[in-house]
């Protein structure tokens, strides 16, 4: 994975130094907190529910061991001893102080760390494939690139004041496993005539209004990615909503204007930006790539997976994924078990994956957008060992896009912006559902839950999803069916009225015995939905 | 406390207020304008001989249009002074003097050592603009 | 009843204006009528608390304070899926106050 340079390493030691001068003066009175809240945004501290919340950024999902300790470290020493994965691959600690901030982010500096832009109305952390250099439907690793873009997008001088944040995601693969259709800009590397270049997506998003972005461009040449999202952001500074936070995101822009006439203005700005330099050489995206070459992998292993533990056959079957590489598998860790709180890791079971990591899969490890760990590069010989490990520290539960393995955001047990709890609901749902048997019958079911409109916990893009809400000072569900993140991207529509914390748990049960009774086939539980429609399903609901 | 700052050598460009972009295309002697933040600086660019100073304004900081109007004239070859006005605090001014702003002048007067300590703050830049020649990837490749 | 309520600046914890100071506890507000903005504005300026906002309370059977949406609560005392580390992390009532 990527190491940092004596540049890279200059201007995060710089960033925390500066950072560290604005919460002196914060706490001294010379700013206001109106002056100061832009400035700590910019570096991921939020002032939430209980205490200042940091959100560590986790460059396109990826982690190398010594980093994850000093995750787990930060728990420890600054925080409750848990931090939270969140839906965009980074990490999230709730009980910061604010005094502490500046020495927390030189810890993550000594580590090639930082918070920097995961908030604020600039571009966001780059999201990207937890498979990436490890699965066969790749076209290249997606990292490289999306390590070009985080340095190119890092205190960018003309778009740090946006209308709104910025989501960008890089994906290489046909199959979309991070949601790419539904970010502000999403990325899909092609070939055309024999040349890898990016196929860029505007406008996409969830919150309020959800959208699925558009193709705006089939394809742009790697040495000229960075002039033409420069043009992209450059429509969007000047042209995008203020008037209004809600309709400020470069989705309303796009559809407000029409794709075509966004994508002609875009053009124009590009044959001008092209001309300007900007665009980093070849050499400098091959320099990178190459601290993402492919690990020393044993050749000569086996294929072999000795099964006769039916609990660990269990868990191969549902976590374990093919690798390109014989002899190797991709295993994926659960942060889902049926009573714990989805996306939270002790620092003890932290640092566990990073022994995990550093043992058994050359010291990295991915952080995905649906809140659970990716082990990449797994001889396939050690998964045994890996699973009992695992097990050992409440790790292996076996339910990867099961319906137990659900995508919460914090909600109101959290989140000053929550309507109503998701975590709660998780876990019922989860107890529900809980018997190993009736998962496995169900299939692939991504469940996911919001607290409130932003869909932090991408709801619109649930198979089955859950938007909390606040009706009349009493926590209130609606139930939506039919959404995917996935390369079928659809936003997920709602049933009707909406059910208390009991009835949603009822509902979601009356919702998979619809699927059971009309299944066809292979069918999934979004497949089903999409050839009956939705009143099949209503009229069980609201019978 | 500075009421004003400049990083030019020159003197300041003009005495004569700046005139709003509407009446700047009327007056044929005017050399000075200034620009609201959702008024598009391209309008200028045919007029860039006889400009001497262009006042881009930010009616709160948070409104980042102006720093896409600054890199427009200079991109387009325009230097003379250009002028950041309204609501600028010293956080920001890494950013403008990237985008190509080489005055100030704030409606809260700036604190010049915050100031001098912004200025300085950052030894290098990942990108590229009409201000830095030399970003990261530059220095890496030579 | 108004409350009124904020975050202490450097540590970000949640605080309760008792009428002549700022306590961790909810139970320690005092009702502050209409004079909830005036005194916000002094405790801020003053920085003796980051951002103070009045919210509405009850006072329950017990005699205590209890604010009245459950968003308030869930900030007085903790998050209702771990109450190992509410406020009151000994007391077994804590949940059922909340919720």
């Amino acid at each position: 994975m990527y190491a940092y340079d004596k540049y890279d390493q200059a201007v995060v030691d710089a960033r925390v130094a500066e950072f560290r001068d604005q919460t002196a003066r914060r706490l001294a009175g010379q700013l206001t907190e109106a002056q100061f809240r832009p400035l700590r945004l910019m570096n991921g501290l939020y002032l939430q529910l209980h205490a200042y919340m940091l959100r560590v950024a986790v460059p396109y999902g990826t982690l190398s061991s010594r980093q994850t300790r000093m995750l787990a470290h930060i728990a420890r020493k600054y925080d409750r001893d848990y931090g939270h994965f969140t839906t965009r691959q980074n990490i999230q600690y709730n009980w910061i102080k604010l005094e502490d901030a500046p020495d927390i982010l030189a810890d993550l500096a000594s580590v090639e760390m930082h918070a920097i832009q995961t908030s604020g109305n600039c571009i966001r952390n780059i999201s990207s494939d937890q498979y990436a250099g490890a699965s066969a439907d790749e076209i290249a690793d997606p990292r490289p690139l999306s390590e070009l873009l985080r340095q190119w997008s890092s205190f960018h001088p003309e778009f740090s004041y946006l209308p709104r944040k910025f989501k960008i995601c890089v994906i290489a693969s046909a199959e979309d496993r991070a949601a790419m259709r539904l970010h502000d800009i999403g990325i899909e590397l092609v070939k055309k005539d024999g040349v890898i270049g990016a196929k860029v997506f505007v406008g996409g998003g969830m919150g309020r209004t959800p959208m699925i972005a558009p193709e705006i461009r089939d394809f742009v040449p790697f040495d000229e990615v960075v002039s033409y999202l420069e043009a992209a952001l450059r429509v969007y500074n000047r042209y995008g909503r203020r008037d209004n936070k809600y309709k400020a995101r470069i989705k309303i822009l796009v559809h407000e204007m029409g794709a075509a006439e966004y994508t002609r203005q875009v053009e124009e700005e590009f044959a001008h930006m092209k001309t300007l330099g900007l665009d980093p050489p070849v050499a400098e995206l091959e320099r990178i790539a190459a601290h993402f070459a492919p690990p020393p992998y044993k050749s000569g292993l086996t294929d072999e997976i000795d099964r006769s533990d039916p609990d660990f056959a269990l868990w191969v079957d549902t976590q374990v994924k093919a690798h390109k590489q014989p002899g190797y598998a991709i295993v994926n860790i659960s942060l889902k078990p049926i009573d714990g709180i989805p996306g939270d890791a002790s620092s003890a079971q932290i640092d566990r994956i990073a022994d995990l990591a550093e043992r058994f899969s050359f010291d990295e490890l991915r952080v995905t957008h649906a809140q659970n760990i990716v082990l990449a590069h797994v001889k396939k010989a050690d998964l045994y060992e890996v699973w009992k490990s695992l097990k050992a520290d409440g790790l292996a539960t076996a339910n990867l896009d099961l319906i137990t393995d659900i995508i919460a955001c914090p909600g109101l047990d959290y989140c000053s912006l929550a309507n109503a709890r998701s975590i709660p609901i998780a876990q019922k749902i989860a107890a529900r559902f809980a018997d190993a048997g009736r998962q496995k019958d169900l299939g692939e079911l991504k469940l996911k839950i919001s607290g409130c409109i932003n869909a932090c916990g991408h709801h619109h893009a649930g198979n089955i999803g859950i938007l909390g809400v606040d009706r009349k000072g009493v926590e209130n569900y609606q139930l939506l069916l039919g959404g995917s993140g996935a390369e079928d991207v659809s936003l997920a529509q709602i049933t009707g009225p909406g059910f208390d914390e009991n009835g949603i748990v009822d509902a979601v049960e009356k919702a998979t015995e619809v699927y059971l009774a009309h299944r066809e086939a292979d069918e999934r539980f979004v497949d089903t939905y999409r050839r009956i429609g939705m009143k099949p399903f209503k009229d069980v609901l609201y019978a | 406390m500075l009421e004003f700052f400049t990083l030019r050598h020159d003197q300041t460009a003009t005495e004569a207020p700046a005139v709003t972009l509407e009446a700047f295309a009327g007056q044929s002697n005017a050399a000075a304008v200034r620009i609201e933040a959702g008024e598009d600086a391209r309008e200028l660019l045919s007029h860039l001989d006889r400009l001497r100073l262009v006042e881009v304004n930010f009616p709160v900081f948070g409104d980042g249009r102006g720093y896409s109007a600054a890199r427009i004239l200079r991109e387009a070859g325009y230097e003379g002074e250009l002028r950041a006005i309204g609501d600028v605090l010293v956080d920001q001014i890494g950013y403008l003097v990237r985008c190509g702003f080489d005055s100030f002048e704030p409606d809260q007067p700036l604190d010049p050592i915050a100031l001098k300590a912004a200025l300085s703050r950052f030894p290098h830049h990942y990108q590229k603009t009409a201000e830095v020649d030399r970003p990261v990837w530059a220095l890496r490749h030579g | 009843m108004n409350i009124l309520t904020g975050n202490d600046l450097a540590t970000g914890d949640v605080i309760w204006w008792t009428g002549n100071g700022w306590s961790r506890h909810v139970e320690d507000s005092v009702d502050v009528g209409d004079k909830g903005a005036e005194i916000a504005q002094a405790e801020v300026a003053a920085r003796r608390s980051n951002e103070a906002y009045v919210i509405d309370a009850t006072i329950d059977a017990d005699g205590k304070v209890r604010p009245a949406h459950i968003k308030d609560r869930i900030r007085a005392l903790g998050p209702t899926v771990r109450l190992d580390l509410s406020l009151k992390p000994a007391d077994p009532s804590v949940g059922n106050w909340v919720i």
